[in-house]
């Protein structure tokens, strides 16, 4: 095995440059290094200046999704050695604005992720002491979708959200699914209006590549599609019997 | 300042899964043809033998072609959907391959009895 491996970053410096260009790195190839740690190799002893994001690089922060060789992943669960000889195409996610070198701007999902209401909603007035009771396969319902971390990998794989940004994105349609699933969570009627909107679940085509790209195993297209079943589902009640038998 | 990266015409080339997914939104335009297809077919037959004689005779050459392609197209459509509708209907206490057993069951089903009726 070569010790070395090339890892091409995608590097855009804006005022520098008007599109990204792309820059050769060669960095040690060990079997237990992640594009990641290439990556902070060459931060630290090669060139300071690389933007990008991470932080627990063990899968749970969600910060260090990137473009590698094509596809969306978590840059700190790929390993060099699975695409060895090299080189390795390090870019910044797809679908986001780059604000610098392989870090995006995802302030587009994060005035998305509240409208959602991605919190249990209770009518219970006043609040009960102690905590609201749940068993395991009540957990089991919603648990997959509540394993998402915000990694951003399943809106960089959605065609459809590159071609409408308006669209409200897998992850959020999958965080409103964890809460509506919820035994303990009576606000599905609030999230409604917002998933059942023409940029709600009905704008997904079902191309799939988001529980695809998911790092987690949430599913949201599996997700989505169920959703879109509810969402037909009251529109037929809602044609067809008087109000108060809904 | 950030950099907006233009989508390419032909982003459904860049990946396996993209063109699949083109493909099969591409099919719902055979289904909309089989129903225009299905309704001349019931307009010659109202129209008496000579018509449907002449439909007949029309419905080969290209128009079978066209015919073949659109049958692949509404079985890629069908397959998909079928494929998909375990993780759409979530039933309690049923595996999701029961489900999707039975959808296939359903389709197998009205096929023959299609079938019954046309050649008998």
């Amino acid at each position: 095995m070569a010790d070395t491996i090339t890892l091409q970053v995608a590097r855009y410096r804006p005022g520098q440059e008007p599109e990204p260009v792309f820059q050769s790195y060669d960095v040690p190839l060990r079997k237990e290094w992640a594009v990641l740690d290439g990556l902070n190799h060459v931060k630290d002893h090669v060139d300071g200046t690389l933007s990008y994001r991470w932080s627990c690089r063990m899968g749970i922060c969600g910060s260090c999704g990137m473009t590698v060789n094509g596809s969306p992943v978590l840059s700190c669960a790929t390993f060099l050695t699975d695409y060895a000889p090299g080189p390795v195409r390090v870019e910044p996610l797809r679908n986001f604005p780059v604000v610098r070198d392989l870090v995006v701007d995802i302030t587009d999902f994060m005035a998305k992720l509240p409208s959602v209401k991605p919190w249990l909603i209770r009518d219970d007035e006043p609040e009960p002491e102690g905590e609201y009771l749940q068993t395991p396969g009540e957990l089991d319902d919603y648990k997959k979708f509540s394993m998402c971390i915000n990694c951003m990998l399943c809106y960089s794989a959605c065609p459809v959200y590159a071609l409408d940004p308006a669209f409200l994105g897998p992850a959020a349609i999958a965080l409103a699914q964890r809460y509506n699933l919820d035994s303990r969570d009576e606000g599905a009627e609030d999230r409604r209006d917002v998933l059942s909107s023409a940029e709600g679940v009905w704008a997904c085509t079902f191309v799939g590549e988001c529980s695809t790209a998911c790092p987690k195993g949430v599913d949201p297209a599996g997700a989505i599609q169920r959703y879109k079943l509810t969402a037909a589902t009251h529109a037929v009640k809602d044609f067809l019997l008087p109000r108060g038998a809904r | 300042m950030t950099y907006v990266k233009p989508i390419s015409t032909f982003w459904w080339l860049r990946r396996g899964s993209y063109f699949r997914f083109v493909l099969r939104e591409l099919s719902s335009v055979f289904v909309a043809w089989f129903v225009v297809y299905l309704l001349m077919l019931v307009s010659a037959i109202g129209s008496g033998p000579e018509a449907y004689h002449r439909f007949l005779d029309w419905s080969t050459g290209w128009v079978l072609v066209l015919n073949v392609v659109a049958l692949l197209f509404v079985l890629l459509h069908a397959v998909t959907w079928f494929n998909l509708a375990p993780r759409a209907m979530v039933v309690p206490h049923v595996p999701p391959v029961v489900v999707l057993v039975l959808h296939y069951l359903l389709w197998l089903g009205l096929s023959l009895a299609v079938a019954w009726v046309v050649l008998r």
